[in-house]
């Protein structure tokens, strides 16, 4: 039996079967790392060794024992922008190169309450800024479908170990797109909740007011699963909602969308949309029919103005989120410095890469004198536009489908001269986070080169039920989940 | 939209980051093309719309003002790129004469 081609659910219940030892997880994973990882690298840094420990541990603690926990013993990989306890967490940055978190984010407390394995922290483009991981201080992962494409980002080293079986399942961060993008180029569901859903302590801040943790997967029951564990209120994050969690699970018991109203918003089926992924995405919404589902236009009409409004929001509150770094409490400091003023500035030159400046400018710019009320201001009664959109539309119908991403993954190299084109395709993504609603990406079919396309399926705030349902549907009918990358 | 060499440095300098002449030019002419990308949203109609901070229904959060166990000072201090006796070191602020 191959241990790493299974599921998350195969394998957590071979597991608590007793039929393999976590150790013997461990062991698989670390064979199927060592293979592959050359080729694919998603991880910034692996800690097998201490995964081992721990599962023997595990394994010698629960001789004669019932294992009852779903992620007990499971072997994970963390975005690397997640701070998990005396392991490296290094945002992809130069700037935390060295930096060893003191404490574990309430979504690692979570899983570690369960007995989880640290796989090890994956890459991601740095402060999950961009949409390729090409802007990782540490080198770009490669899309394990094809080694010269582009995994998407920014969670593509998540993405790129699930879909390379280097996992059984990943966390990856959203702020614009970040968890559905790769897991769309990448052939894998990624989900991002609802904001405030899963608690964002710990989760290195890049715009506090889009950011949310959420799981990518090889299937739908994976995702549900996994927020099972992670979602849930916490003290340490004010944003987190007080609201009970449900057993996401149960949202898997129908196999169809009888009942439910599914829109398509023309706006999403525009000019720039790739061919074989409209085509791709239309007959999806087809099968959603032939599943139950009643097909209804919407419209989304402030859509366009989405990338322009995220843009302004993300890039101001990342410039005031990244002031922290600033060579005194934690990170790089400069060596160059005499001056407290040149070692903040030395310090941010050295540390931060070509990216995050360009952002860290932007929103400075966005937010100084003068330019406020014209850029950041309007930014913001954008985004009141764009959550009516999605108010008005929810009033009409239950879920809302579209396409992920306007192109499969791009070759390596393709958008990164060109910052305009990178944010451009985040355009079906990004008012998700504005508007704050959950969202899913699962695979939908392949282009002629070979590439996975996603669909994406959004839904009401706190009715990440709904999308499961819709997603699980889909995916019973289809077979696109049971493909796998040829990487070896 | 012309965002000029003057405008960067000064955007710098208000971000605390120091630039080369290449990053300069090259911010320049990138935040130009996505500022210009950016100005289609003033053909967006918001008179009256009021502005979205956040998309939470809450506004304050409050706890009881009591002390909890946190992180004790070395565990705190340990990503510290300099200290000394439990404080964070910084290059000297205020001169001497």
């Amino acid at each position: 039996m191959s241990l790493h081609k299974l599921t998350l659910r195969e394998l957590s219940d071979t597991f608590g079967k007793g039929e393999v030892t976590a150790a013997e997880i461990v062991r698989a994973y670390t064979l199927r790392i060592n293979q592959v990882e050359p080729k694919v690298k998603a991880y910034i840094s692996q800690v097998k060794e201490a995964a081992m420990a721990q599962a023997e541990a595990l394994d010698q603690k629960l001789k004669g024992w019932r294992r009852t926990m779903p992620l007990m013993g499971m072997p994970l990989a963390i975005k690397d922008n997640i701070c998990t306890q005396g392991v490296l967490t290094t945002c992809a940055s130069r700037m935390l190169a060295t930096f060893v978190p003191p404490y574990d984010a309430t979504a690692i407390a979570r899983l570690r309450g369960q007995s989880y394995l640290l796989l090890g922290k994956t890459n991601l483009d740095e402060f999950a800024m961009g949409s390729s991981t090409e802007n990782s201080a540490f080198g770009p992962s490669r899309n394990p479908w094809n080694l010269g494409a582009v995994p998407g980002g920014s969670s593509g080293g998540s993405a790129a170990a699930v879909a390379a079986d280097e996992c059984v399942v990943a966390l990856g961060s959203d702020t614009g797109g970040s968890i559905r993008q790769p897991a769309a180029c990448c052939g894998v569901v990624g989900l991002k909740p609802t904001y405030g859903r899963v608690s964002r302590y710990g989760l290195v801040a890049f715009a506090s007011s889009l950011d949310q943790i959420g799981p990518i997967t090889k299937d739908v029951a994976d995702a549900a699963m996994l927020l099972n564990v992670i979602a849930g209120h916490d003290a340490w994050d004010s944003t987190s909602a007080n609201l009970p969690v449900p057993d996401y699970t149960k949202a898997l018991k129908k196999k169809d969308v009888k009942k439910l109203r599914i829109g398509v918003p023309r706006e999403y089926f525009a000019e720039g949309l790739d061919p074989e992924v409209e085509q791709a995405v239309m007959a999806a919404v087809e099968e959603l029919k032939t599943l139950g589902g009643e097909i209804k236009d919407v419209a989304l009409p402030t859509t366009d103005a989405a990338v322009a409004t995220y843009y302004l929001i993300a890039t101001a509150e990342a410039s005031s989120n990244l002031a922290r770094y600033d060579g005194v409490k934690y990170g790089l400091r400069s060596k160059q410095s005499h001056t407290l003023l040149e070692m903040y500035m030395k310090t941010r030159q050295e540390g931060f890469g070509p990216e995050v400046k360009r952002r860290i400018m932007l929103g400075t710019y966005a937010l100084s004198a003068g330019y406020y009320d014209a850029y950041y201001a309007k930014a913001q009664a954008a985004r009141t536009l764009i959550r009516r959109d999605f108010e008005a539309a929810f009033r009409e119908v239950d879920l809302i489908v579209t396409p992920v991403m306007p192109t499969p993954a791009f070759k390596l190299g393709e958008k990164s001269e060109d910052p305009l084109q990178m944010y451009l395709s985040d355009i079906y993504t990004i008012s998700v986070n504005l508007a704050g609603n959950p969202a899913i990406s699962i695979p939908c079919g392949f282009s002629k080169a070979g590439l996975p396309i996603g669909l994406q399926l959004i839904g009401r705030p706190f009715e990440e039920e709904t999308v499961l349902r819709g997603a699980y549907a889909y995916e019973q009918a289809t077979d696109w989940h049971k493909k796998r990358s040829a990487v070896r | 939209m012309q965002i000029s060499k003057q405008e960067v440095e000064r955007v710098a300098k208000l971000a605390r980051l120091e630039i080369t002449e290449a990053e300069t030019e090259a911010f320049s002419k990138q935040l130009s093309s996505i500022l210009t990308y950016i100005e289609t949203l003033k053909m967006l109609k918001t008179e009256g719309v009021e502005p979205t901070a956040t998309v939470l229904e809450q506004v304050n959060v409050f706890r009881e003002d009591k002390s909890r166990p946190s992180l004790p000072v070395e565990k705190a201090m340990a990503n510290a790129p300099e200290s000394e006796a439990g404080h964070f070191a910084v290059p000297k602020i205020i001169n001497e004469t």
